[in-house]
């Protein structure tokens, strides 16, 4: 596990654009491998998640895609060690990052958070922060000590990156609670990205924006899988369709705790499924 | 091709992998694993932080006697501190980095802020239990006023008989007069409102905090002054009223703006006149927080000192008379025997305190019982 | 075959205007809101009337000493040397080392609550709280006399002994004596503010605790995503969230500490100089000069001690309504109940 200061991810060289300029370190991050190996998840008492496995690969987007309530958003969150935030939550098995189990004893929580970033379904941009100080709100959080240039140059890269950086680059000290929903997302994802995660978890990220910032967005993602392994729940099977190399199919019964029906390529969870639940979802005959 | 996962409750298409011809016997529900631990705070952890607080505890014992000449327990305790801070960031840092020693650090330092408060809560609560048990053992304590019994008689003469019947008249008397009054602003600021409304929530704000002592200067100069009442429990009365009417208006207004409007709606959609609903409907769905308010409100009455020392006499004897006659209360009593520093008369005081003491934390017991009703009852 | 809906044509004018309602009120609903009203209004006269009363019974106070009133620090009535300089000093100095204890404390103790403490003693923690805030004044007073004072007197001469330089901790006595006088030390502003503190901790407490309650879920959840710490989400998302409320809550704490009576009535000596050695004996506040005086107080006294509470009157009211109108407009004010 690194620990100390990520600094020498940031190497800044001769270079036009701050891109080029911003190189990350041989052995540091780039994307990772998640493999979540018998995850059971309870609120309280309550099972709401049964035994689920499921591998994501490195560089590239898996959707996890479902009806409401079947848990897709706790085994999301489950992914990044938020689920026991919340009091009475539990859960059992592993998930392991290029092989290392994160919920173990030797890892910290705080790293662990710092290499699996996560974006949630409503935009929460810090108020009182300005659009910049958003962008690097991870780096003081983590303790993470950035020169001024090399601040400069990360908050252009993420932004960019993000798909935002044209539409504020001349008013990066407004507050960023004053941007439009899509706009706002798109700074969270920045944010995100300033930490150099390994994964990025999605959760839900455009059901509260209108169609051209779920585009933007859905563009930004397909940028983004060189970068990161990005994992996302959503409703919209379209999207899923369009955004995703990789698939996994959530559902509960009446009562029943959620599980995985069926995973695989995207294309042959659309085109071929086998199971017939999977194909009255995915022909939205039912959820 | 996809890979499929069997779901326990459907046995008739368990289907283990695209080899499999045909229907298989379903296997056995895979037993649910135990929910296995998340701690953040390992056993190396604990000892990193049990370690710096001996040791620290150590060092400061052997140096403070000698290098700071012995300035008492409060200066021990804050050199203890200050050295527990520099020895556990010590710790950490070795192994952790800078957030972590940082929250480890504010996170050691809030636990002690907190026993902190509560020790000083529960020293003072033990402390006046523990001096007053003497008098309090004594039956005539209860049973009897202090009429002809000097404040220097033994403890098994004389009594807080007078001051415990006093503070229950005066703050019933008080209550009978505030609760309909403070209900009555409650229900105009969250029902009626208007134009004056946001004034008067701010006056009664405000009033909240007015010291008790101008509420009972207020009612000498008025009252018994100009009007030429004399001293008596009644006055009090009226001076606990000044103070406790505005606690009952601001939280019972929080209290009814927190019933749903779609009570109140529901009831004018079935014709019931405004009236009718505040009466029918919103006062018994506030009716836990109304009485939490109330409770507040007597809790702040029968520890008040300085109007009944204003606007009634320490009287001696025994009376249920709340007009035209002094009446003691308990917290005046603990007030003019304390005054007299005599050890005996002091010991009176402790009792005093005590069965104040215990008045107060019945009455919060009666609200953690009410607000608990509460959260069930939703 | 389907239809198209043409509206019809509208039957009063124009049909753009509004049409004016009038509600009409029941005979029972007229009484129930002119008495309830009237309730609501009588409270605004209550605290009119003290404001009247206590600054009419201060005119003849004003007419005889004038302004002097607020510039001589002796109390001798039989002398005709009235002042409430000393006494406001002195009144200012207990509520500010009351808050300067209180405010730590009560922010602390606010964040362990809602962030650090184990969430099934947190219920416990918020009533204990409360407890601490009903609690008398004057059993808060027999503690600090007793209990407190034995051991803070020591740390006062500790002060005194290596920080005299500093005027506040500097007390008239030789502190490094062998056997140092302990009558110096005690009742004093220092021992005073601190049985203060007790109680208002509490109220500052309850005011941010329930605010930092508030602070949204969401920018929490982003700040822990992030990889922050605790420390970092309570600096990061609840103490920006809080400020005003923070502020707020300080201030009506304040209030409180300025008005205190019991406690500080048997804790401190009487004595009337400006001075600022807070760890000397012999202070006077308002509230105790009230309290002690007006026993055998001449009529012209009395009207002094009016005067005096007027003023005291004066003050707490615009620093609680300064505290109302902080919190309301603050961020997390807009839905509070404080």
């Amino acid at each position: 596990m690194t620990t100390g200061t990520d600094v020498a991810r940031f190497q800044v060289g001769q270079g036009a654009s701050a891109s080029s300029r911003l190189r990350a370190a041989p052995d540091a991050t780039g994307p990772s491998r998640l493999d979540a190996v018998g995850v059971s998840a309870w609120f309280g008492d309550n099972l709401v998640l049964d035994d689920v496995s499921l591998s994501m690969p490195a560089a590239t987007v898996t959707a996890l895609i479902g009806p409401s309530g079947c848990g897709k958003s706790t085994f999301l969150r489950i992914l990044n060690r938020m689920h026991e935030s919340v009091a009475g939550a539990k859960l059992a098995g592993e998930v392991l990052l290029n092989g290392a189990d994160i919920y173990d004893a030797g890892h910290r929580l705080t790293d662990t958070r710092k290499q699996i970033g996560m974006v949630f379904q409503k935009p929460n941009p810090f108020p009182a922060m300005s659009i910049a100080d958003n962008v690097t709100a991870g780096l003081a959080l983590t303790g993470t000590k950035v020169s001024k240039g090399d601040r400069e140059d990360l908050i252009e890269h993420c932004l960019t990156r993000a798909g935002l950086w044209s539409e504020v680059r001349d008013r990066l000290g407004t507050p960023g609670s004053a941007l439009s929903g899509g706009q706002q997302q798109r700074l969270c994802i920045a944010r995100a990205l300033a930490v150099r995660p390994r994964v990025l978890l999605m959760d839900e990220p455009c059901s509260a924006l209108d169609p051209t910032s779920t585009r933007r967005i859905e563009e930004t993602i397909g940028e983004l899988c060189s970068e990161v392994t990005v994992v996302i729940v959503t409703h919209n099977m379209q999207q899923a369709a369009r955004v995703s190399q990789q698939a996994a199919f959530f559902l509960a019964s009446q009562g029943e705790p959620g599980a995985i029906v069926e995973h695989g390529a995207t294309k042959d969870i659309f085109e071929h499924p086998s199971d017939p639940r999977t194909a009255d979802y995915v022909n939205g005959r039912f959820g | 091709m996809a890979t499929i996962q069997s779901l326990p409750t459907r046995p008739a298409e368990a289907d283990l992998g695209p080899d499999d011809g045909g229907d298989r016997p379903v296997a056995p529900k895979p037993k649910v694993r135990k929910p296995r631990r998340t701690p953040n705070f390992t056993a190396e952890d604990w000892i990193s932080l049990i370690g710096s607080v001996l040791s620290s505890l150590a060092f400061v014992t052997i140096v403070y006697e000698h290098i700071l000449d012995g300035s008492g327990t409060i200066g021990f305790g804050l050199c203890w501190y200050a050295a527990f801070l520099v020895v556990y960031a010590a710790v950490v840092s070795v192994v952790h980095p800078r957030p972590i020693v940082l929250e480890r650090l504010v996170a050691s330092t809030l636990y002690l802020a907190a026993a902190l408060v509560l020790f000083a809560l529960g020293s003072t609560v033990f402390y006046i239990f523990a001096q007053g048990w003497r008098a309090l053992v004594h039956v005539n304590f209860f049973t009897h006023d202090m009429s002809g019994v000097s404040p220097t008689a033994p403890l098994n003469q004389g009594g807080i008989l007078h001051a415990i019947v006093g503070t229950v008249e005066e703050v019933g008397i008080a209550v009978a007069i505030s609760v309909p009054l403070g209900i009555g602003t409650a229900v105009y600021l969250t029902e009626v409102g208007g134009r004056a409304s946001s004034l008067v929530r701010t006056v009664v704000e405000a009033m909240t905090a007015l010291p008790e002592i101008l509420a009972g200067l207020f009612v000498y100069v008025l009252l018994i002054v100009e009007f030429g009442f004399s001293k008596s429990g009644m006055a009090v009365s009226v001076a606990m009223t000044i103070t406790m009417i505005p606690i009952i208006a601001r939280a019972g207004e929080v209290a009814l703006r927190v019933v749903p409007s779609g009570l109140r709606e529901a009831s004018t959609a079935l014709g019931a006149t405004h009236w009718k609903t505040v009466w029918g409907v919103v006062l018994p769905s506030a009716r836990a927080g109304l009485a939490t308010a109330t409770i507040l409100a007597v809790a702040r009455g029968i520890g008040e000192t300085a109007i009944p020392l204003i606007v009634s006499g320490a009287s001696s004897f025994l009376t249920f008379n709340p007009l035209n006659v002094p009446m003691n209360s308990l917290p005046l009593f603990i007030y003019t025997a304390y005054t007299t520093h005599e050890p005996l008369a002091i010991t009176r005081a402790f009792g005093a305190a005590s069965v104040l003491m215990v008045m107060v934390l019945l009455l919060f017991v009666a609200i953690r019982i009410l607000v608990r009703q509460k959260g069930v009852r939703r | 075959m389907t239809t198209v809906l043409t509206p019809p044509a509208p039957v009063s004018g124009s049909g753009k205007a509004p049409r004016q309602l009038r509600p009409s009120r029941e005979p029972s609903d007229r009484i129930f809101h002119g008495t309830v009203t009237g309730i609501g209004l009588f409270v605004l006269v209550i605290i009119a009337s003290i404001g009247i009363f206590l600054g009419y019974q201060s005119i003849p106070t004003f007419r005889h000493y004038g302004l002097g009133f607020f510039t001589q620090t002796q109390w001798l009535p039989e002398l005709d040397k009235i002042g409430i300089a000393a006494v406001l000093i002195g009144t200012v100095e207990v509520a500010l080392v009351a808050m300067v204890v209180a405010f730590p404390l009560a922010l602390m103790l606010a964040l362990f609550i809602t962030d650090y403490a184990p969430k099934v003693v947190k219920g416990w923690l918020i009533s204990v709280v409360d407890l601490m805030a009903a609690v008398p004044s004057i059993i808060y007073g027999l503690w600090a006399v007793f209990l407190l004072q034995p051991h803070a007197i020591k740390l006062s001469r500790w002060l005194s002994q290596h920080l005299g330089w500093i005027p506040i901790f500097h007390v008239n006595t030789d502190p490094n004596a062998a056997v140092w006088q302990q009558s110096r030390y005690t009742s004093s502003v220092f021992i005073a503010g601190l049985a203060v503190s007790m109680m208002a901790i509490p109220l500052a407490c309850a005011v941010m605790r329930a605010v930092f309650d508030q602070a949204p879920l969401g920018e929490r959840e982003a700040a822990m995503a992030l990889g922050g710490t605790r420390l970092g989400v309570a600096r990061t998302v609840v103490l920006p969230f809080a400020k005003g409320s923070i502020i707020g809550g300080t201030m009506l704490a304040l209030g409180r500490a300025l008005g205190e009576t019991a406690a500080v009535l048997i804790i401190i000596s009487p004595a009337y100089e400006i001075k600022a050695r807070i760890l000397e004996a012999g202070t006077q506040t308002t509230s105790a000069l009230i309290a002690a005086n007006f026993g055998n107080a001449t009529k012209s006294q009395l009207s002094a001690l009016l005067t005096a509470g007027f003023v005291l009157f004066l003050i707490t009211l615009i620093v609680n309504s300064v505290a109302a109108v902080v919190i309301r407009r603050s961020r997390s004010g807009a839905g509070t109940e404080i």
